[in-house]
């Protein structure tokens, strides 16, 4: 067996017993928090690393999502028309977004992000008949598909993981894509890539609709997690946040936002409960990242861990280095 | 039947006309050279053919078909493939994904995003032959960001034959060469068989003059002499603003 697969059996074996070696509750929670930010954060990421399109909006398409699946719940629908709303009012939402973002790119497609994002945070707060304002809007339980509740911390966890996990797969099936090789091209060389065939306005607004479902996903995880979205979660502020995740993390890497999410969540939920200024130290570690490892964190160490590797690990001598592989 | 006729084609950017009225008609699988000064509006003719450019007036046919107003990356599916003057590949990628993407561009493959691209075994079949015309099939496997600059152009034109072109635009392809390099890739072109017809921009007129059957001199964005290489080389006006005396 081979380190990477050794790597992730690991990895998923840690993730399916996190309910067995965590402290208590809390710390289910947290980890149900990081996988729901992964998946948000894995959906940014098929823009900002794959696509080379930052956006600075996208938290205003979370809470679209989890708006649309707070409000139907709140008329008294159940939970699948809930759940089906949200999805089809994120990927709507995010439609119009890439009609109107995809005009530009660059700066110009950060700035439109931008003001999409503070349009739809603006409308969350004055919006009242719909969102009820800086109130928000409440849920009352949650689903139990199969006769699990999911009101049950373990059972929301394993649910969150599932998504998670096929989120995953997704976002590594669509990268390893034709489609998904177009779309790096249009990131390097968009001008080349149009002048090979491709339509290149056609393929940003596919790798947006992808990115606009996995977060509308995560949005309506987060509202089910929460029951309770209110304004504050579409600020600028959240956008800032994800996008840190992405870019802290290493974008346009698979593992990258995962990680980039696990170390904002636990800076914000466990760090925070040792540490007053937290803020702070979150500031710290990502300028930290940023000098030692300008590309994020895993393709950072993998960097690093290569030149240790031939510094330290590597075998050396005459035979050893004048032998073929 | 022409394979590319520009008729009356005119470009301006403000008050600056980088081409006036240019008309120019290539058979089939001619070679035809264009060579003027820098700034005659050489590369903005290209971009008009291939439409990274809209022309203000005039027209361009390819085989006998308006593609004037075809957007430019429909271009490529009719017959029509480029180069570009500065390299311009992926260079993140390994040689044979560049020219794997060039081959997927003509593909239906390209929007699929469930199966795996490395799966591919016709496409990743065809660019080795692609690569095997221009010598690299050897170093297929190898980042691009290891290569000579000498490499680097014979990808740029394996990616267009990669795509079959009717009509292959080559803009300036032995620039920055070494002698050798310009050798391989002067031995390149002459092997491209009679099916492509080919137009190109070049300053290296000891390896131009060879290749060429018709030349076309632009100054200032205007045709000034065109005809075969002798009736061009011959012409007091070439030796004016181009060639000196």
């Amino acid at each position: 067996m081979s380190a990477r697969y050794l790597a992730v059996a690991v990895a998923a074996l840690a993730l399916l017993t996190v309910p067995y070696w965590v402290p208590g509750v809390y710390y289910v929670n947290v980890a149900s928090q990081i996988l729901f930010y992964a998946i948000f954060a894995l959906g940014l990421n098929v823009l900002v690393g794959y696509a080379g399109l930052v956006s600075l909006g996208h938290a205003g398409l979370f809470g679209i999502a989890s708006y649309a699946t707070g409000y139907l719940l709140q008329l008294g629908y159940g939970h699948p028309s809930a759940i089906v709303a949200g999805l089809v009012a994120g990927i709507a939402a995010m439609a119009i977004f890439a009609i109107l973002s995809l005009r530009a790119s660059g700066i110009g497609f950060i700035m439109i992000t931008l003001a999409i994002g503070q349009i739809i945070w603006g409308l969350a707060y004055r919006w009242i008949s719909v969102t009820n304002g800086d109130n928000g809007i409440s849920l009352h339980g949650r689903p139990a598909p199969f006769g699990l509740s999911l009101n049950d911390a373990n059972v929301f966890y394993y649910a969150t993981l599932v998504i998670f996990a096929v989120s995953l797969a997704a976002v590594a099936i669509f990268v390893r894509s034709p489609l998904g090789a177009a779309l790096c091209g249009t990131r390097d060389q968009p001008r080349r890539m149009n002048a090979l065939g491709y339509h290149v306005w056609a393929i940003r607004f596919c790798a947006c609709l992808f990115s606009g479902l996995l977060t509308a996903i995560s949005g309506i995880l987060f509202v089910y997690y929460t029951q309770f979205i209110s304004p504050q979660t579409l600020a600028l502020t959240s956008s800032a946040e994800v996008l840190l995740m992405v870019i802290s993390g290493g974008a346009g890497t698979l593992l990258g936002p995962i990680v980039g999410a696990a170390l904002v969540v636990v800076v914000k939920s466990v760090v925070s409960g040792f540490v007053e200024r937290w803020n702070m130290l979150l500031g710290v570690i990502f300028v930290a990242i940023v000098i030692l490892m300008p590309e994020g964190i895993v393709p950072g160490s993998a960097r690093l861990w290569r030149v240790a590797w031939r510094k330290f690990g590597a075998p050396s001598g005459p035979v050893a280095t004048g032998a073929k592989p | 039947m022409s394979a590319l006729t520009v008729s009356a084609l005119s470009k301006a950017f403000g008050g600056l006309h980088v081409t006036r009225n240019v008309d120019l008609d290539v058979q089939p699988g001619e070679r035809r050279l264009i060579i003027g000064p820098n700034g005659a509006g050489k590369t903005t003719l290209f971009n008009l053919i291939t439409g990274e450019l809209s022309p203000d007036s005039g027209s361009v046919t390819l085989f006998g078909e308006d593609i004037t107003r075809v957007p430019s990356r429909r271009r490529p599916h009719m017959g029509m493939a480029r180069t570009y003057q500065i390299i311009t590949l992926f260079p993140r990628d390994t040689i044979i994904h560049n020219v794997s993407l060039a081959l997927l561009g003509l593909s239906p493959l390209r929007w699929n995003p469930l199966i795996e691209m490395k799966h591919q075994g016709h496409i990743a079949e065809r660019a080795h032959e692609a690569l095997t015309r221009v010598g690299l099939a050897h170093i297929a496997e190898r980042p691009l960001s290891q290569t000579s600059y000498g490499e680097r152009r014979r990808v740029e034109i394996a990616m267009a034959l990669a795509q079959n072109p009717r009509l292959l635009l080559l803009d300036e392809p032995f620039a920055g060469l070494s002698i050798d390099e310009r050798r391989d890739v002067h031995q390149l072109l002459l092997a491209i068989p009679r099916d492509v017809t080919m137009v190109m921009i070049e300053h290296n007129m000891d390896v131009a003059l060879e290749f060429a059957e018709r030349i076309t001199l632009l100054h200032f964005g205007e045709v000034i002499v065109e005809g075969s290489r002798a009736e061009v080389v011959a012409d007091p006006r070439t030796r004016e603003v181009y060639l000196g005396h």
